[in-house]
C-alpha cells in the first residue's frame, strides 16, 4: 500500500506544480488561442483531481486497517467490508463533487456571466459533468483499496502499522 | 474437573508457521500439538518472540498455518471458505484485544450490537441483549458513552460485552490486561474468570501477566515455537502449598 500511496502523492505534487508552472508560463508569454489554452487547463485539473482522489481513498482505507481487522474478528464478511468502503466513498464522492461543482460554476458565473448566455448548456458542462466525473472518479479510485481491505487476513489488518 | 471424558473445543496438530522475512524464513511455530477443553480457562504464556501470539492467532482462526491443522469444534478451519470463517468468528469466538479496539465513533451500546448486526439479529432484540451484557460487565450507566468518554478498564468491559454478543463458546483474549493498571487488570481478570465459571465459556488468553496464573485452569508455556510445558491448576496449587510448608492432602 505504501509505495502506491507515495506514487499517488508524488504524482499529485507533480501535477499541481505543472498546473502552476503552466499558468505562469502562459502569463509571461501572453495569450495564444483562448479555447485551446482552457482545454489544456481543464485536462490538467482533471488529472490533478483524479490523483488527489485516488490518494485520499488509499489513505482513508490505510488509516482504518485496525478497524477492518476488528470488524473481521467480530464476524464481518469480506463483502460487508468492501460494501462499507464503496458506499462511503460514493456518499463522499457525490456530496463533495456537488459542493465542488457548485463552487466552481458559481465563481465562473460570478466573474464571467454575459447577459443572454444560455443557462442550460452552462449548467450541463459546468455543474452536471464535473459532478458525475468527480463522483465516478471517487468510486473507481476506491474499488482497489476497498477490495484489498476486504481480502486482508484479520491478523494482517490488526498488525499493520501505517 | 477430572473423572469424565472432556470434550476438546480447540485442537491443534503439528502446527507449523513460518514467516518469510526477505531471504530468510523465520519459524514462529515448530510443530505444536495442543488440546483445549470446553469450559477451561487457559493462559498461553511466553516471552515476546516465543511464538505465543502466533499460536494464539492460529487457535482463534485469525491466521492460517504453514502446515498442520487447527480444529475448532471438530472443524478443520483450513477447510473453511472466507465466508464460513466469518460465520465462525461471528458465532463461535469472541475476541478481546490488548488495545480494546472499540469503534470510536460508536457508543458503548452500538459497539456491543455490532457483532449482532453481522449475525442478523433484529435491531430491537440486539439493543436489549447489548443492554443486558453491559449490565453484566458492570456498565449499567454507560450505554450511550463513547469510548473516549470511558476509562481503559471501562473500555475493556465494553469489549468483553461485545465479545459475548453472540454467545460464543470461546472467549479469546490477547493480553487483555496489557494496557491497564494493576488494580484494573485484576478486575478484568476476575470478570473473565467469573464469566468462565458462570456461563461456562472457554477462555483462552495470551498473556505474560502473572496474575492470570491464579485463575487459569491450565497454563501453556510457549518457548522457541514449541509448547515447553503445560501446568495444571491443581499442580500449581500443590506446589504453592508445599512452598508454604502446608502439606495438601
Amino acid at each position: 500500500m505504501r509505495p502506491a500511496r507515495q506514487l499517488a502523492t508524488g504524482a499529485g505534487v507533480a501535477l499541481g506544480v505543472a498546473f502552476y508552472a503552466y499558468l505562469q508560463g502562459v502569463r509571461v508569454l501572453g495569450a495564444a488561442d483562448d479555447q485551446a489554452k482552457l482545454r489544456f487547463l481543464a485536462a490538467m485539473s482533471l488529472a490533478l483531481c483524479a490523483v488527489g482522489i485516488a490518494n485520499t481513498m488509499l489513505m482513508s482505507v490505510a488509516e482504518r486497517y485496525r478497524e477492518i481487522g476488528t470488524l473481521k474478528c467480530l464476524g464481518a464478511t469480506d463483502t460487508f467490508i468492501a460494501k462499507v468502503f464503496l458506499i462511503e466513498s460514493l456518499v463522499v464522492g457525490l456530496t463533495s463533487s456537488l459542493a465542488g461543482a457548485l463552487l466552481g460554476a458559481g465563481v465562473a458565473a460570478l466573474f464571467g456571466w454575459r447577459s443572454g448566455a444560455a443557462v442550460l448548456p452552462f449548467v450541463q458542462v459546468s455543474v452536471v459533468i464535473p459532478l458525475l466525473v468527480g463522483a465516478g472518479l471517487t468510486l473507481v479510485a476506491s474499488i482497489a483499496p476497498a477490495l484489498a481491505a476486504a481480502r486482508m487476513q484479520a491478523t494482517d489488518a490488526l498488525r499493520v502499522e501505517v | 474437573m477430572a473423572g469424565f471424558e472432556r470434550e476438546p473445543i480447540v485442537r491443534t496438530r503439528d502446527l507449523v508457521k513460518e514467516y518469510r522475512m526477505g531471504a530468510t524464513i523465520v519459524t514462529a511455530l515448530a510443530g505444536v500439538t495442543l488440546d483445549i477443553f470446553r469450559g477451561d480457562y487457559v493462559s498461553i504464556m511466553g516471552p515476546s518472540g516465543s511464538g505465543k501470539s502466533t499460536l494464539f492467532n492460529m487457535v482463534g482462526g485469525l491466521d492460517k498455518p504453514t502446515s498442520g491443522s487447527v480444529y475448532i469444534n471438530q472443524v478443520d478451519i483450513a477447510q473453511l471458505s472466507p465466508h464460513e470463517l466469518a460465520y465462525m468468528r461471528c458465532h463461535t469466538i469472541g475476541y478481546i484485544f490488548q488495545t480494546f479496539n472499540l469503534i470510536t465513533v460508536r457508543t458503548a451500546l452500538e459497539n456491543v450490537t455490532l457483532p449482532m448486526l453481522f449475525a442478523g439479529v433484529p435491531a430491537d432484540e440486539a439493543d436489549d441483549r447489548a443492554a443486558r451484557l453491559l449490565d453484566l460487565v458492570g456498565l449499567e450507566n454507560r450505554y450511550h458513552h463513547r469510548p473516549t468518554e470511558l476509562s481503559g478498564g471501562q473500555q475493556q468491559r465494553v469489549a468483553i460485552a461485545r465479545a459475548l454478543a453472540n454467545e460464543p463458546a470461546i472467549l479469546l483474549a490477547d493480553e487483555p490486561t496489557g494496557n491497564l493498571d494493576l488494580k484494573t487488570g485484576q478486575e478484568i481478570i476476575q470478570l473473565l474468570r467469573g464469566l468462565n465459571q458462570e456461563r461456562g465459556v472457554t477462555v483462552i488468553s495470551a498473556t505474560h501477566d502473572l496474575k492470570m496464573v491464579d485463575v487459569s485452569d491450565r497454563i501453556v508455556h510457549v518457548r522457541d515455537g514449541t509448547v515447553s510445558r503445560v501446568d495444571l491448576r491443581s499442580d500449581v496449587e500443590v506446589q504453592v502449598g508445599e512452598l508454604g510448608g502446608e502439606e495438601s492432602s
